[in-house]
């Protein structure tokens, strides 16, 4: 990261001029991300629309097509002192992925800001898959990865037994097995078009 | 539960403190090992399935663990990493369920299922703790955790019930398993500070919520739960038995030749 620092020094000379400086009110934007879609309509603010871009850009790196947004793993960007901070809660603590969408979100963020960017990992809002937004939902779909069901903290052995078949879209489907290819899919097999799919799990 | 909340880890102080930093280092290397014991069935498990899901928890429990090593290092503990490798045996606080060799089938997904439904047990109370940041990783792992337990809980019915030889060694499975199972509620100094606190509840009352989670299961499964040994207590003080030092030979073997080197 290029360290840009004619923002900082003015910031560091008196709270006062950096605010009339600096035009930088990102601490307008301190909003919960999971409303992303209303979001969008209230930025007025050029700097909070470029983080929000950057931020779109970054994926999952195990879920190439749906980004940080649409998962949810955001919790909330705000201004502290000269940093933007950012706060990302995970979706699997132990998720090996973890440190990369990490890194990802600074870099993509920094590269739009003058100002440092530090990405805080949060459980306070804990991630559930109900973070996931409705275009998330649809994206994972059309990856062939069937999304989490709706109820809040579902995923019980009966839900998972019947697990809407992204492919065909039937119930007639068996659970094959709770983990899967990463920690977050469980395996399961469409008995209507024989087909095996993942699931996302709902935590 | 006590009036008082601890918003951040650097509210703790004194007696506290100390309890806490126990506390942590018990859930974290009961995770770190059990992990550890996980992975052992990576590549060897009796079907792919079983396989992936073994490895995929290994992966749930060391990230838990990292967690809990990262709360203890804003306490001012080592990184989590030197926690995790440069600790001699002695100085872990698991219980010796989770040290145990992994055994046969029978016996590792029994274990599972104990420690899965100790964990579901303890993290619904943690969830509520006044030690907020605590609370926050309880509540995120207790989902997670739900995973392992229909997974052991399935193993344990299905093996429990079908065949003569199935049955009588996950029967064999129990009996040895459960006086260890019974020390992952070894009661400690720390009990009545954080019990006080309202950090943790006490470890006898976490013992009976596990025995009434574990019995319904254990009995639709025609097992019997053994009645009247004792439970095999000395891992929340660092005793612990042989196997620890074996896995941690194994485990901390690059680090210990050369604690600097990047992998």
């Amino acid at each position: 990261m290029v360290e840009k620092t004619s923002k900082r020094q003015n910031a560091e000379t008196s709270e006062g001029a950096d605010k009339a400086d600096c035009q930088l009110p990102i601490a307008d934007c301190q909003l919960d991300l999971t409303q992303i879609e209303n979001w969008k309509l209230e930025i007025g603010n050029p700097l909070a629309t470029a983080i929000v871009r950057a931020l779109e850009s970054v994926t999952d790196p195990e879920i190439p097509v749906v980004n940080v947004i649409e998962m949810g793993i955001i919790a909330g960007v705000r201004m502290e002192a000269d940093c933007v901070v950012i706060d990302m809660t995970p979706t699997f603590v132990g998720c090996p992925a973890l440190a990369v969408i990490r890194e990802n979100i600074r870099a993509a963020v920094s590269a739009v800001t003058p100002v440092r960017v530090r990405v805080n990992v949060v459980f306070d809002p804990p991630w559930t898959s109900e973070r996931i937004s409705e275009t998330g939902r649809k994206k994972l779909k059309a990856f062939g990865l069937a999304p989490p069901g709706n109820h809040c903290s579902g995923g019980t052995m009966q839900a998972l037994e019947r697990t809407t078949c992204p492919y065909c879209d039937s119930q007639e489907t068996d659970l094959e097995s709770l983990f899967g290819p990463t920690l977050c899919r469980s395996i399961h097999y469409c008995r209507s078009c024989r087909q095996s799919f993942e699931h996302f799990k709902a935590v | 539960m006590a009036d008082l909340a601890f918003q951040a880890i650097d509210a703790l102080s004194g007696t506290v403190r100390e309890a806490v930093i126990n506390l942590l280092y018990r859930l974290a290397d009961d995770e770190l090992i059990i992990g550890h014991r996980n992975s052992e069935w990576t590549g060897h498990a009796p079907i792919l399935e079983a396989d992936i899901a073994f490895s995929s928890m290994a992966q749930d429990e060391m990230g838990h663990a990292q967690a809990y090593y990262s709360l203890l290092h804003q306490l001012g503990e080592r990184d989590p990493d030197t926690l995790a490798f440069g600790r001699r045996p002695r100085e872990f606080r698991c219980a010796s369920l989770v040290c145990l060799p992994k055994g046969d089938w029978g016996f590792s997904i029994l274990r599972q299922f104990l420690y899965d439904a100790s964990e579901t047990v303890r993290l619904t109370a943690l969830s509520e703790s006044s030690l907020v940041p605590l609370a926050q990783l309880a509540g995120k792992l207790r989902g997670e955790e739900k995973y392992h337990l229909m997974h052991g809980r399935s193993w344990v019915l299905r093996l429990g019930n079908a065949t003569d030889d199935s049955h009588r060694k996950m029967q064999a499975a129990l009996d040895f398993a459960y006086p260890h199972a019974l020390g992952l509620f070894e009661p400690t100094e720390y009990d009545e500070p954080l019990a006080q606190a309202g950090i943790s509840p006490r470890e006898d009352e976490l013992k009976r919520q596990w025995e009434s989670a574990v019995a319904p299961v254990l009995a639709d499964a025609g097992l019997t739960v053994p009645e009247g040994m004792p439970p095999i207590y000395g891992g929340r003080v660092g005793q612990h038995p042989d196997a620890l030092k074996e896995l941690l030979d194994g485990m901390q073997l690059v680090y210990n030749i050369d604690p600097t080197a990047k992998w």
